[in-house]
């Protein structure tokens, strides 16, 4: 430090360990009314030393949300999207930042638009997408009256029925959601930034384009890379919406979905401490990878150039 | 010749995956999204099982699509891409959506078209009315369905000296403001709290005592139908709640998320006011103190209160599937209807059998002596013959005008709001939904 | 909810970013668009298509099941903007999402502020502040409706006991609005905490020595040398956590309030699904995404202009 400040200093350990404290509250409390039988969690106010149902609740939860299938669909689902976004938007980002062509900038721009929009705002439209990925083509087909066409070419009947349905698959869990601009729009920025020299020299000494891509560039963007993991990963565990409107069957359910059916609703027991187990296994894988990925992870957010 | 060796293994080939095809026919799936989740939940796959079980032909897929509003939804956007289950769990408030949709296939109408020859009248009435249309025609299969009741803590009334009450005979509004000045007297602190109030303190009060809730037999003759809930009955009562409310004999618990239920577990409030259905669970949560049934208070004008309204949901069929497929649908909804299955249903939910067999059975088994709580729901629903006013409510845009009343009532109970502006403010803003409702189908 | 939002980079992601066209570029006539082929492809299927459809929707009067449907222009945008609930929404809307930018920045400028100062255990308190981060803010909500409840909430409990204050979030909306501000905010604070101690680390210990020996106090040179070469970040920050709580907070608002009590914490982002998904108001809520969409749109085109600019200046 600048100056000798021991009343500072302590003031400041003081308010650190209060801020830790309170930002870990609501999830000590979780970890204490998951020990607690349904009687005591019920009780006003509920008692604050620990149970000793902590592995009953958990095991309740499990069962009851089917939690063994779902955290296993979850991390394919969270895995996907992380792949999936990450190796598209690695490409996009190399085709924009390393090639002149025509549509370059309408194709930046257009994924551009994309950034924020969120998920919620579009879902019924993107629900009949998944349902009939093929739908557009099958409209045009129609439209064009194609069919007639087709009829009038080949002399007899023919009816064309473009169909790919996504529901219930993790296709469709993942794809959806691969459709994402942030990670481009990242990648691109990252480019930008690495010196020129580099691209120059690995022209001179003949590579292509996919010999620079896998051998300067990937390795370089390692840092991001492991950023990238962590967020979506993290976005994609933490989904809703999406996955509950799309999957009917109960094997394709995810985590956070399966919590959903432990939550007390109004005209249900108020089994809090089974529901917060649950939510204290559903939160756990994330939250690990965001601490085990710490440092790659902040680095990757704070300042991708390093 | 080779190649008509190769044609004959071809054509063999061929038609034995064709008959192999005819012996293996897999059954037929029957889908149906449902919102049963946890116990319930439980129940419901019992009763598919039972129906698998019980033939070949059929299998039937039961999912859980989550609470009400989402299972709705999950069915309309699967139509709208042409992925709709052949069954779908709908609540009452979505029942004129549903009806009017052009989606569906009639309950009455399958079961006449697949050679069911069901008798309607062995059914309560006061549940099918909520479903049938303006010719009283079963629209779809009542399912779940419930009627708010009473319950009251025994232990706190015998505490404020107050005497327990009767499980046929409602008492009135004016002898409840009475029982639960008592009971905040003796230190609990409120007096009573109720679940889903636009439910049970406007559409129920409305039926009990035949006050139209909307123009047109509360909808059902016809979609330019208007709100008439601020008319000065409905009016007083939610007068008469506020003053409650100010002197804490009423006590307001959300409208989500346990909050009446919980005060009345906490014991913060010695009355409330909630679905029959919540029997075996507070049976299950409450273990310091004893708790009973009555009906639903009515005013003391009201000589012969008429029929309380259910809540709950029905099972609507969707067209646009085989033929075959109906079939299985039909005999899935025979078997939903088996007395076996209603009984079962009952025991476990606290849902209505939906039979007067079921019903009587249950009588003659002494089961309502065993659990006297069950019954109280049951006699408060079959009173009287329904009126055209009190057999339910068919309105467009229903789930926003639900919403609509409890923002109203909340407006009342925080102040903002005196109880005649706040309800003339619903019916203003119903009735632009109503309007806006009628105009899609024009 | 949304696009993993914090991908955007610090400031210096930007800063860095001199030039928009590279001048060394790869030559192929095919290879460019097979590369962005999938992204497109991708983008094209799940936006664009999606978001033409809600378009047309929404100048349309339909039923759910898409049976009736009757073209009315704008009608359901004029109905809309004249809808004083809708106005309302709007308002709440900008109240909720500066209350917790500030309350979430605010946490986490101090707490990153503190950190700096506590040398040694930097990583240890990093590591106890950052899992925030990975809460869904579904599970975020119901963390926090169990702490604030006012029947059972312990937290609840101990403001009625001790301040004596009447909490009642169901009934009254300034506490509901509190209530999913304080859930919402929450997990927010680790993430504006990691970009401020980031920030905060490259500031030059010789600025703040020098003020130090001009006499200084440690409060003075907070306000005076540290915020000021903060405030990139600050704004960075600032915009990221609008976003947020514009569209992310759907899940922490859908477990809590559901909107209420009477309509006081109903955001626009939860509008759309009440009237859309709960209601079952097909042009309504398309005109509804549209503004939202218009509105996200113009927010990012806004701040890429805005770090565009900033690049030229720095360059």
């Amino acid at each position: 430090m600048v100056e000798k400040t021991p009343i500072l200093d302590i003031f400041t350990y003081v308010f650190l360990i209060t801020g830790i404290i309170i930002v870990g509250f609501p999830v000590i409390y979780a970890i204490i009314a998951a020990t607690l039988p349904i009687e005591d969690v019920c009780r006003v106010p509920m008692p604050l030393i620990p149970g000793d149902q902590f592995w009953v609740n958990i095991k309740a939860a499990w069962e009851k949300g089917n939690l063994g299938t779902n955290l296993l669909n979850s991390f394919i689902m969270a895995s996907g999207i992380t792949i999936g976004k990450i190796s598209v938007s690695l490409l996009g980002a190399f085709s924009i930042v390393y090639f002149d062509y025509r549509f370059r900038t309408l194709a930046f721009v257009s994924v551009f638009c994309t950034l924020m929009l969120p998920v919620e705002v579009r879902i019924l439209p993107t629900y009949e997408m998944a349902a009939n990925v093929l739908g557009p083509f099958q409209k045009l087909w129609t439209v064009l009256n194609l069919d007639g066409v087709a009829t009038w070419i080949a002399g007899h009947e023919i009816a064309v029925t473009l169909e790919w349905c996504i529901l219930d698959s993790y296709t469709g869990l993942i794809l959806p959601l691969v459709a994402s601009a942030t990670c481009t729009f990242l990648f691109r920025q990252f480019f930008l930034t690495i010196p020129e020299e580099l691209c120059e020299a690995a022209k001179m000494d003949g590579a292509s384009a996919m010999t620079f891509f896998r051998k300067i560039l990937l390795p370089l963007s390692k840092t991001n890379i492991a950023a990238l993991v962590v967020i979506e990963f993290v976005y994609g565990w933490n989904q809703y919406l999406w996955p509950l409107l799309i999957t009917t069957n109960p094997k394709m359910t995810t985590a956070v979905i399966g919590l959903q059916h432990l939550i007390p609703a109004a005209d249900d027991l108020p089994y809090w401490n089974e529901a917060l187990a649950g939510a204290l296994i559903v939160m756990l894988p994330p939250i690990l990878v965001v601490l085990f990925m710490q440092r790659w992870f902040v680095k990757g957010l704070v300042d991708p150039d390093k | 010749m080779k190649v008509r060796k190769l044609l004959i293994v071809i054509a063999v080939a061929v038609s034995l995956v064709f008959l192999a095809g005819q012996v293996m026919a897999a059954p037929t799936t029957i889908n149906w999204w449902h919102a049963m989740k946890g116990a319930r939940g439980k129940v419901v796959d019992n009763m598919i099982k039972a129906f698998n079980d019980s033939q070949p032909d059929y299998v039937v897929v039961g999912t859980y699509k989550g609470n009400y509003d989402e299972t709705i939804n999950a069915g309309v956007a699967a139509y709208r891409a042409k992925k709709q289950p052949h069954i779908l769990q709908c609540f009452e408030v979505g029942t004129q959506t549903m009806m009017l949709s052009g989606a569906i296939y009639p309950v009455y109408k399958l079961m006449k078209d697949e050679g069911y020859n069901i008798d309607w009248k062995g059914y309560l009435q006061p549940v099918l009315s909520y479903y049938m249309n303006a010719n009283g025609d079963l629209m779809s299969m009542p399912f779940n369905s419930s009627t708010p009741v009473m319950y009251y803590n025994v232990d706190l009334f015998k505490k404020a000296g107050i005497p327990m009450l009767d499980k046929t005979k409602p008492v009135t509004w004016d002898e409840l403001g009475e029982i639960t000045a008592k009971l905040v007297k003796s230190g609990v602190p409120g007096g009573m709290v109720t679940g889903w109030q636009s439910w049970t303190q406007v559409e129920n009060y409305s039926a009990i005592h035949n006050i139209a809730f909307a123009s047109k037999a509360n909808g059902y003759e016809g979609l330019d139908c208007e709100l008439l809930i601020n008319n000065p009955t409905v009016v007083k009562h939610i007068a008469m709640l506020k003053d409650w409310f100010d002197d804490k004999r009423f006590l307001y618990g959300g409208q989500k998320f346990q909050g009446p239920k919980a005060e009345f577990i906490a014991q913060n409030a010695g009355v409330y006011i909630d679905s029959i259905s919540g029997i075996a669970k507070l049976k299950k949560a409450v273990k310091d103190f004893k708790w009973d049934v009555a009906p639903m208070p009515v005013e003391s004008w009201m000589k012969k209160p008429q029929n309380s309204i259910i809540g709950g949901a029905s099972l609507w069929v969707f067209e646009g599937h085989d033929k075959k497929d109906y079939k299985g649908v039909a005999a899935f909804m025979k078997h939903l209807g088996r007395q076996d299955m209603q009984i079962y249903w009952h025991k476990e939910t606290g849902y209505f059998p939906i039979t007067l067999a079921a019903y009587e059975q249950l009588m003659k088994d002494g089961y309502y002596k065993e659990q006297p709580y069950q019954e109280v729901g049951i006699k408060e629903l079959t009173r009287r013959i329904p009126t055209k006013i009190s057999r339910g409510l068919r309105l467009g845009y229903f789930i926003q005008i639900r919403n609509i009343i409890n923002e109203e009532l909340e407006l009342v109970w925080n102040d903002t709001k005196t109880p005649q502006e706040a309800m003339d403010n619903a019916v203003k803003r119903s009735n632009k939904q109503l309007r806006e409702f009628e105009k899609i189908y024009k | 909810m949304g696009n993993a939002s914090p991908v955007y980079g610090g400031k210096r992601c930007f800063a860095n970013s001199e030039t928009m066209i590279k001048r060394s570029v790869f030559s192929s006539r095919t290879l460019p668009y097979l590369l962005i082929l999938p992204q497109i492809v991708v983008t094209l299927t799940f936006f664009y298509w999606p978001a033409v459809q809600g378009l047309i929707q929404s100048v349309m009067r339909s039923d759910p099941f898409g049976q009736h449907s009757t073209f009315i222009w704008f009608s359901n945008f004029v109905t809309l903007f004249t809808d004083p609930l809708y106005l309302k929404s709007i308002g709440i809307t900008l109240f909720f999402s500066m209350s917790v930018a500030t309350v979430s920045i605010s946490t986490g400028l101090f707490i990153a502020t503190m950190a700096n100062r506590a040398l040694k255990a930097k990583a240890v308190v990093r590591t106890l502040l950052i899992w925030p981060y990975a809460v869904a803010p579904a599970i975020s909500g119901i963390l926090w409706l169990f702490l604030l409840h006012p029947s059972y909430g312990v937290v609840a409990l101990a403001i009625k006991r001790w301040f004596g204050v009447d909490w009642n979030p169901v009934l009254r909306g300034s506490d509901a609005m509190f209530m999913i501000i304080m859930a919402s905010a929450w997990k927010q604070i680790s993430y504006n905490f990691v970009f401020f101690i980031a920030g905060l680390q490259a500031i030059p210990k010789s600025l703040i020595e020098a003020a130090a020996i001009d006499g200084a106090s440690p409060f003075r040179r907070f306000w005076t040398i540290t915020v000021p070469l903060l405030s990139p970040t600050l704004f960075f920050v600032t915009v990221m956590n609008i976003i947020y709580s514009f569209f992310e907070t759907f899940g922490v608002v859908h477990m809590m309030t559901q909107g209420g009590p009477g309509g006081a914490t109903n955001i626009l982002v939860y509008k759309v699904y009440q009237d859309g998904f709960i209601g079952l108001n097909m042009g309504g809520s398309a005109a509804q995404s549209i503004v939202l969409m218009t509105l996200i749109i113009g927010v990012t085109l806004f701040q890429f202009k805005y770090v565009e600019k900033k690049v030229q200046y720095a360059g």
